[in-house]
């Protein structure tokens, strides 16, 4: 048994490199997807603190919209405009209709909130789109299909084309969200009011603004992990549980932390891989990845209740 | 007028701090009562029994347990679902095990089980605080249905994985399994949520109760006036646990007759968290009133097409009941985030000064 546990696993490690890299590669795509989805959160929650449960949902509506609007017969590119202008009239729809009333109740309340917004846009589309699985457009949208193969130590490596396009998407988007934050006059004004909101109020930011603009990122972001996901899985209302694996990755990160989700994001999907294919499938009967996260995240949150790069709790009384 | 309160003098402090300090709530309450033990057995149909009755007092009961961890101790908890199907299993394997047991006796023993995992897990809250916490409760909800799937002792390892309930008898009576009649699996489970609601009522006042209630307000200041947080934590989760797994154990047993792992998913979750909140967090009365609104809003929903002679699939039904259960919970947040328990109270606040508006 303690063979089982603690030597085998690393001795197959060892005896298969290409296998472990390739796993380790699953791990990243798979990493990548749940960091863009921790992105959304937490760039609502570091500028409302809002803990907003709806991003998982709003990845699989961004999706839908985009095949949905391409069925219709507009060529590709125009529908991720057009999708993009959806997830903006659902920005400023969430901030007049729902958010604006809530202001300054307590947290939970507007978590809340965000369960009745996902509950309200699983029924909505449901009904305009339909429940069955569909194919994401990816060739469509210009997006490689074919995979690279490597033979490190004469070993065989697959990458996917899309996997590729995917982490390089992803690169970019973090980089440009990094540069809007911390260079434009918005995206300090973002950083300002999740500092202190009566501050950022009081030199002149205007809260509405900043929260339409936020859920409208948060979109943006939800629409590329729809499409990355989309190409891996195909586009349905399954993919709403990959939401869940971003919660773990915001607990190690840290609720406040870019970094912090980025970082989560790839540890959480290449350590729960390497479990699952070395630990969790021989030893525990397999699909181990559904909690393997939480208490990875839940250790980790005995020893830093913050998270890896989570703010500071100081409490004052 | 009908809640006038001239003429009732409280001459103690006893008598001020008494469960119904209005003699009129005391009355209302024995109206509820006698309608619930008397009354309604007499004119429910099977459907009310199955579709209204009896879910709406199991989901009132899992909410009262959330609400004593939630709503009294301040600790946000998303892994309910998780903490009823222990109770069910528990239930399940006691009743499989010592088939000589007393159901009852069994689903309030199963309940123990549920309250050692829920300290367990409750165990990360004296580090862990708010969101953190409520995220470190999904580990326990994930984990636990995946035990559920992969332990193959917790459901005597039948083929379909799924646990079957057995045909219970009790003094001769059947209250659980296919035999069972709707009208005595009433009976027990009121009298289980009865019993239930009376402990956590008078265990909320008490000193327990007020630790809770200072560790939820502001820990810090809980801990400065001598509050043990770590007992205070830990007996919320113990005691929310155990009332959250009897009601999974009476939902399993007395309601569904069958379960299987996705069951106490984290809908199962989320639907309760709504009902404490929709209710309202920190009240017993609230978890009635919110199972009332979320459980019946569905069926209620089901018949308005078919009344209207509208031509819409049952399908199309389903997606359009969650839209709107979703954009109730928002409209109830805004209205009023304290939840219909407040709701009540501002009704009786204004029924005790009628006529005057002061």
């Amino acid at each position: 048994m303690l063979n089982e546990i603690f030597i085998k696993p690393f001795a197959d490690m060892v005896g298969a490199p290409d296998f472990l890299l390739q796993v380790l590669w699953e791990g990243l795509v798979s990493g990548i997807l749940y960091a863009l989805i921790a992105l959304g959160f937490v760039l609502i929650y570091r500028s409302s603190r809002i803990f907003n449960f709806a991003q998982g949902i709003m990845v699989v509506f961004a999706a839908l919209t985009l095949v949905g609007l391409h069925a219709m017969g507009v060529p590709a590119w125009i529908c991720v405009i057009l999708t993009l202008g959806v997830m903006f009239v659902l920005a400023v729809t969430i901030e007049r209709v729902v958010l604006r009333p809530l202001v300054g109740q307590p947290d939970i309340i507007l978590f809340m909130a965000t369960i009745g917004i996902t509950l309200f846009l699983i029924g909505f589309g449901e009904i305009i789109f339909g429940g069955e699985n569909k194919v994401m457009i990816t060739s469509e949208l210009g997006i490689p299909t074919d995979s690279v193969l490597l033979e490190p130590w004469g070993g065989l490596l697959i990458l996917e084309q899309k996997d590729i396009t995917a982490v390089v998407v992803a690169a970019l988007l973090v980089v440009a969200l990094l540069a809007f934050l911390n260079k434009t006059r918005m995206g300090r004004a973002i950083r300002a009011l999740g500092d202190d909101h009566q501050a950022a109020l009081s030199v002149g930011i205007s809260l509405q603004t900043i929260w339409v603009l936020v859920w409208f990122i948060a979109g943006i972001i939800a629409l590329v992990t729809g499409i990355a996901w989309g190409a891996r899985a195909g586009v349905s209302f399954a993919l709403e549980v990959i939401a869940y694996k971003a919660l773990p990755v915001l607990m190690l990160g840290g609720l406040e932390s870019i970094t912090g989700a980025i970082v989560g994001g790839l540890m959480i999907g290449m350590l729960e891989k390497l479990f699952e294919i070395y630990w969790g499938q021989p030893l525990l009967g397999g699909n181990t990845e559904t909690w393997f996260a939480f208490m990875l995240a839940l250790i980790v949150l005995l020893f830093r209740p913050q998270g890896l790069f989570g703010e500071r709790i100081i409490e004052r009384v | 007028m009908l809640y006038r309160t001239a003429g009732q003098f409280k001459t103690s402090y006893q008598a001020d701090q008494a469960l119904f300090p209005i003699r009129q709530d005391a009355v209302l309450l024995g109206i509820i009562l006698i309608f619930a033990w008397a009354i309604l057995p007499l004119v429910a149909s099977e459907f009310a029994y199955q579709t209204l009755l009896i879910p709406i007092l199991i989901y009132s009961l899992a909410a009262l347990g959330l609400n004593i961890l939630t709503g009294y101790a301040g600790q946000l908890s998303l892994g309910t679902a998780a903490f009823m199907g222990v109770g069910a299993y528990a239930c399940y394997k006691l009743v499989t095990l010592f088939p000589w047991m007393n159901p009852i006796v069994a689903i309030l023993l199963s309940g123990v089980f549920s309250a050692g995992v829920g300290v367990l897990f409750g165990i990360p809250s004296l580090r862990i605080k708010g969101f953190y916490l409520a995220i470190a409760t999904l580990a326990a909800q994930f984990f636990l249905v995946w035990l559920f799937e992969k332990w193959g002792w917790l459901y005597n390892y039948n083929a379909s994985g799924a646990i079957q309930v057995p045909n219970l008898e009790m003094f001769g009576v059947y209250v659980a399994g296919p035999q069972a009649s709707s009208v005595v699996q009433y009976f027990v489970v009121l009298g289980v949520v009865t019993l239930m609601t009376l402990i956590c009522i008078n265990l909320t006042r008490g000193t327990l109760g007020r630790s809770w209630k200072a560790t939820r307000d502001m820990d810090i200041a809980a801990e400065l006036i001598g509050i043990n947080l770590m007992r205070s934590k830990l007996t919320a989760f113990a005691i929310s646990s155990y009332v959250v797994g009897v009601a999974g154990a009476l939902f399993v047993f007395m309601w569904r007759g069958a379960a299987e792992p996705n069951l106490f998913d984290i809908p199962l979750s989320f639907r309760i968290l709504f009902i404490a909140i929709i209710g309202g967090l920190g009240s017993v009365l609230g978890n009635y009133l919110g199972a009332i609104l979320i459980v019946g809003l569905p069926v209620v929903l089901n018949t308005v097409p078919e009344a209207l002679g509208l031509p819409i699939s049952s399908a199309t039904v389903e997606h359009l009941n969650v839209m709107i259960v979703g954009s109730l919970i928002v409209f109830f947040l805004i209205i009023e985030p304290h939840g219909l328990a407040r709701l009540w109270a501002l009704i009786r606040e204004k029924l005790i000064i009628w006529p005057f508006p002061h």
